[in-house]
């Protein structure tokens, strides 16, 4: 034993196998610690679509609904508001929504399946905040535009397509939510039309 | 035979000879100044968090519907209830103020110069562990501002590219704000965190015991073993760790000098401390603030979202950039910037007493760039302030440019060999 000589490629490569073994092992450990963090299966459930009546909301109204915990804002637009959504395209970053921030079949001039009814998320695309719905007033932010949406965090702006305006933090349009019409006067959130 | 139990343990774990090497026999220059309590005030707010801390999970309820109550419960019911919160919520304020200052002091005299790029090093890391540990702490009253706040934060992660969305939904463990969230911000506030900024206190220390304290004069008080006449000498006796390879000038023993010392500067904080937490405990909106005495309401935003002022600097940063991506970047990059100090600073010389002008200049520029990029956090957003944060971030990164350009050949004034004053 005392005399044993040192060989160093078979202790090289114990070293090395060893280590390797370990660092799996360490890998295998981290799964658990790290999977915890996902949300759980009650949060998940907790994730279910939302059925709104919307033949109450009248013309220029918002209404707020909660889904998944995020406010989902409807509001019923007024002829004037539709057809001046086309006067200050050259003033938003997506005028066309090219970024798919809705779902395929709300990809047109209003974002919406019925034109009168935008359903978009209440979370301002820049850290989250919830705009503020400036309804005849918005023209002190922009001029020329009655009505938009107005973040109080850091001020990114929203017309009443949920589209961004130019020179502010806000990096792209309102995400326009998953949701359909089961029937006329029922807007059903979380599911596209067709799945339900 | 209180004697003999001491060699006894001495002999099997040298407490004695650790309490001379650190505190008793550890030389420190003699000329330090007003600026150099801010480190013991650091470890006395420090023990202090960890104090009320543990105090204030005996009655604290980390969850999504019983947070906000057990926090106005120990506020009207705990005996003493407030006073524990006041002194922990005051504490996190004053950790800021302590820590700023003390950072403050290492860049005006050079000390996170060769050789103590590492204690810079492990500084930093403690403000950032500081800074992660005061937003998760925002988090526990869920209050409207703590959950406003967090949603803020959190979603800055959501700017990387790819995996950002993916990431938000992790840190969270929900697809909002919830009491999952919560509760993991509970269990790193509370136990990863303090564990963490323990160990790092503790490096701290260390690694500036082993290179020795700087001074105001920046000047090295080790000299090559033989080189200083005998008279000239610290008459002092110093640990053997110190003594065995240099002569030891112009220095004092930590113990009893600088802690009488610090002993006044602490009595005159918590004077000041106790005022605040006493009288204007909510430091005016600027240390809670308003809107967190209303409960967490994922549907209505406060109308104005204001970090807690000691993250107002990096928070403007944040904003006036107006791209998420890059805004996100620019935070991180400010306090990275700090983090490479030592290396952006080409100079030899240490102390602003003996630098050129430029870099004076340069020094309180940063200083002026950094309180009005705070102030500026604080308040609204509008077309104004976002065109002076514009201006003072400009200050801010440009110190590092500016440092970097003129340190490489920078006309000094003479060092001085030893100290200057008695």
């Amino acid at each position: 034993m005392s005399n044993a000589p040192v060989n160093n490629g078979r202790r090289r490569f114990l070293t090395a196998a060893t280590s390797v073994v370990g660092g799996i092992g360490v890998v295998g450990v981290a799964v658990p610690f790290i999977g915890s963090w996902n949300p759980s299966a009650r949060a998940k459930a907790a994730g279910a679509p939302v059925e709104v009546n919307v033949s109450k909301i009248e013309p220029g109204q918002l209404i707020r609904a909660e889904w998944r915990g995020k406010p989902v804002y409807v509001v019923r637009r007024t002829e004037e508001i539709l057809s001046g959504l086309s006067a200050h395209d050259d003033q938003l970053k997506d005028p066309q929504s090219e970024v798919p921030q809705q779902p395929v079949y709300a990809t047109n001039a209003s974002r919406s399946i019925k034109p009168d009814l935008l359903v978009a998320l209440g979370v301002c695309t820049h850290l989250g905040c919830a705009p503020t719905y400036r309804k005849g007033d918005f023209d002190q932010e922009v001029a020329g535009v009655k009505d938009g949406f107005y973040c109080p965090c850091h001020g990114s702006k929203f017309d009443m397509a949920g589209r961004v305006f130019q020179n502010v933090p806000a990096p792209t349009n309102l995400m326009v939510p998953e949701h359909s019409f089961p029937t006329e006067d029922t807007l059903l959130i979380g599911v596209s039309g067709g799945e339900a | 035979m209180s004697f003999k139990l001491m060699d006894w343990i001495e002999q099997r774990l040298p407490l004695m000879d650790a309490m001379n090497k650190h505190v008793t026999q550890y030389p420190a220059p003699k000329n330090f100044n007003f600026f150099y309590v801010f480190g013991i005030l650091a470890a006395v707010v420090l023990v202090n968090q960890l104090l009320t801390g543990v105090w204030l999970t005996m009655n604290y309820e980390p969850s999504g519907e019983g947070a906000f109550a057990s926090v106005e419960y120990i506020m009207r019911d705990v005996d003493y209830g407030w006073l524990l919160r006041y002194m922990h919520s005051t504490g996190a304020s004053a950790f800021f103020v302590v820590i700023y200052m003390h950072m403050f002091r290492g860049m005006m005299y050079g000390s996170y110069q060769k050789p103590r790029e590492l204690l810079w090093l492990f500084g930093m890391l403690i403000f950032l562990v500081l800074m992660a540990e005061a937003f998760m702490g925002y988090l526990l009253p869920w209050g409207n501002m703590s959950y406003w706040g967090a949603q803020v934060i959190i979603s800055i992660f959501g700017a990387i590219p790819i995996i950002g969305d993916d990431l938000t939904l992790w840190i969270r463990g929900d697809y909002v704000i919830s009491g999952a969230t919560l509760n993991r911000f509970f269990a790193l506030h509370v136990i990863a965190l303090p564990l963490v900024l323990v160990v790092l206190v503790f490096l701290h220390i260390l690694a500036l015991h082993e290179v020795g304290s700087n001074n105001p004069d920046g000047t090295n008080i080790k000299k090559p073993k033989g080189s200083v006449a005998p008279e000239e000498l610290s008459k002092f006796a110093f640990h053997e760790q110190y003594t065995k390879k240099y002569d030891i000038v112009d220095a004092i023993p930590f113990h009893p000098y600088y802690t009488v010392k610090d002993l006044v500067a602490i009595v005159i904080f918590l004077i000041i401390f106790c005022g605040v937490m006493f009288f204007a405990p909510e430091g005016g909106g600027y240390f809670i603030e308003a809107p967190n005495f209303e409960p967490a309401n994922g549907l209505k935003t406060p109308e104005h979202i204001a970090p807690v002022w000691y993250f107002g600097p990096f928070y403007t940063i944040l904003r006036i950039i107006p791209d998420k991506l890059l805004g996100a970047v620019g935070m991180f990059g400010a306090i990275v910037a700090l983090f490479m100090l030592p290396w952006f600073d080409r100079g030899v010389v240490k102390s602003i007493r003996y630098r050129c002008t430029a870099h004076t200049v340069n020094l309180v520029q940063f200083a002026i760039c950094f309180i009005i990029l705070g102030v500026l956090g604080t308040l609204p957003a509008s077309p104004l302030n976002n065109m002076i944060g514009v201006v003072a971030s400009f200050g801010y990164f440009g110190f590092f440019v500016a440092i970097w350009i003129y340190s490489k050949n920078e006309k000094t004034k003479p060092v001085p060999d030893r100290v200057t004053g008695k």
